[in-house]
């Protein structure tokens, strides 16, 4: 959870009076909200965490370390499914959970 | 070989160890206070490559394993309320409460639900006028923040329906607590990058003077580490003790303003219990007054709840880099990822998990250093 993970900003778009983004993370997009760094622009990269951009990144270092994120299967850890994850380490059939949630 | 791809360059962590190598003379003890800095240096035997002299301690910087016991159970209880949503981080599931974890509870019927954001949880409140949405709002300064805006968007937008159980950490607090107890051994602190992104390094400072140790802020990937651990050894070597950053990339010295603006805002400072440690005077945040109406702790009336922590678990120890959690009696035996005594065994950042998962105990130094990333 406290993993913030670089994305790339696709879009933006206000919502409820608030600026959003849709934001891409080496492939998963997630909804982000930018009032934390409004002047964020389409194209620009950002550390995101638990879905709110928190510091701006050039794409270099973004790039590297999503690669790696990746790589080391922290991506999944972040994005993955969190009910299949509790239900393997409880040692609890994972199918039979991911099917209730 | 496949590791020395994660190191992405290997040949700039050899330069890096290389002056770690040469500069060291004595013996130094360091700690990284975040727990994902733990597992990335656990994951790739940081550790194991660095020179002899420098030891590096775990702090307690994962925000799942120091959530006091007894907010666990403030969580169970709400969570296990007919008309609630209990909508939770995925990390917090296994935590074990007193007799049961969250995933337990849905599983007698609670309706607890997983989101990436807390925002995905008030969405859910907008959703579903009526029901109650709780979200459990933890972690450290990093979290704090989307957590605020999210109380301060329930708010604006009316949604009444929508309450958070609060119990944020503060980093500073603590480096105050460890670098204060007697049997404190740590002379070095790599701060947690992601934590100075939101709130700079204006904190730091004073603690540094004070204590008269090197604070260098630091970031999570291998070469962040190692750049990280270079800086403190230089200047413990020459005996000096300012702050430094090493992880300019994405932490600039005043932070996120717009962050710390509305953590102001909608938190209050307060003293927290942290598990396994007990309280630190002013090292958490609370809801401010204003926010009451949006406080679970309030709407649930949990707020009586004490519980006592199991006494064979000893995270607290492990959090304060006072054990290796190895040398814990119930490691990997009562206490694994399946049978979780303590919540430094279940999260993803927790030092017990990194330790168990990598099954780091039983290789010597040695070896380890052969089997080892760079080299
Ligand atoms: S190994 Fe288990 S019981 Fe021991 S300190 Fe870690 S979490 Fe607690």
């Amino acid at each position: 959870m406290c993993l913030a993970v670089p994305g790339r900003v696709m879009d933006i778009e206000e919502r409820d009076g608030t600026r959003m983004a849709t934001v891409d993370f080496g492939g998963v997009v997630k909804e982000v909200c930018l009032e934390y760094l409004p002047d964020l622009q389409v194209g620009e990269y950002a550390i995101v965490h638990v879905g709110f951009a928190l510091q701006r990144l050039d794409e270099e270092s973004a790039r590297q370390t999503l690669d790696l994120f990746a790589e080391l299967g922290m991506l999944q850890e972040e994005f993955g499914d969190a009910w299949e994850t509790a239900a393997m380490e409880a040692g609890v059939d994972p199918v039979e959970e991911v099917r209730k949630s | 070989m496949k590791y020395i791809d994660e190191f992405q360059d290997p040949g700039l962590a050899r330069r890096l160890l290389d002056d770690i190598h040469a500069t060291v003379t004595r013996p130094w003890a360091l700690m990284e206070v975040c727990g994902g800095q733990t597992h990335s240096i656990i994951r790739h035997g940081i550790d194991q490559l660095l020179p002899e002299e420098v030891e590096l301690i775990h702090g307690p910087g994962c925000p799942v394993c120091v959530t006091p016991l007894e907010v666990i159970d403030k969580a169970l209880e709400i969570a296990s309320r007919p008309e609630v949503v209990f909508c939770s981080f995925g990390d917090m599931l296994r935590v074990p409460g007193t007799g049961r974890d969250l995933f337990q509870v849905r599983g007698e019927g609670g309706d607890v639900r997983v989101v990436y954001s807390p925002l995905d949880a008030l969405r859910i409140a907008q959703q579903s006028p009526d029901r109650e949405v709780v979200f459990f709002g933890i972690g450290f300064e990093t979290t704090a923040p989307p957590n605020a805006m999210t109380v301060h968007q329930a708010r604006k937008l009316g949604i009444e329906n929508f309450s958070m159980l609060v119990s944020h950490v503060r980093v500073p607090p603590a480096i105050e607590a460890i670098m204060s107890s007697p049997s404190c051994r740590v002379q070095g602190f790599l701060a947690a990058g992601h934590v100075c992104s939101v709130m700079g390094v204006g904190e730091y400072p004073e603690l540094a003077e004070r204590f008269r140790v090197p604070i260098v802020v630091t970031g999570f990937e291998p070469l962040d580490i190692l750049e990280g651990v270079r800086r403190a050894v230089r200047q413990l070597e020459r005996g000096e003790h300012t702050v430094d950053n090493a992880y300019a990339r994405a932490v600039r010295p005043e932070g996120n303003p717009a962050a710390r603006t509305m953590l102001e805002d909608v938190f209050e400072v307060t003293d927290r219990a942290w598990r396994g440690i007990g309280v630190i005077p002013d090292s958490g945040w609370r809801l401010s007054s204003k926010y009451r109406d949006h406080d679970a702790e309030y709407r649930f009336a949990v707020g009586g709840i004490r519980t006592a922590e199991p006494a064979e678990c000893r995270s607290g120890e492990v959090l304060q880099g006072l054990l290796k959690p190895h040398e814990c009696e119930a490691f990997g035996t009562l206490c694994t990822p399946r049978t979780p005594l303590g919540a430094t065994m279940v999260s993803s950042e927790g030092a017990c998990a990194a330790y168990y998962l990598y099954r780091r105990l039983d290789l010597p130094a040695t070896k380890a250093r052969e089997a080892s990333p760079v080299v």
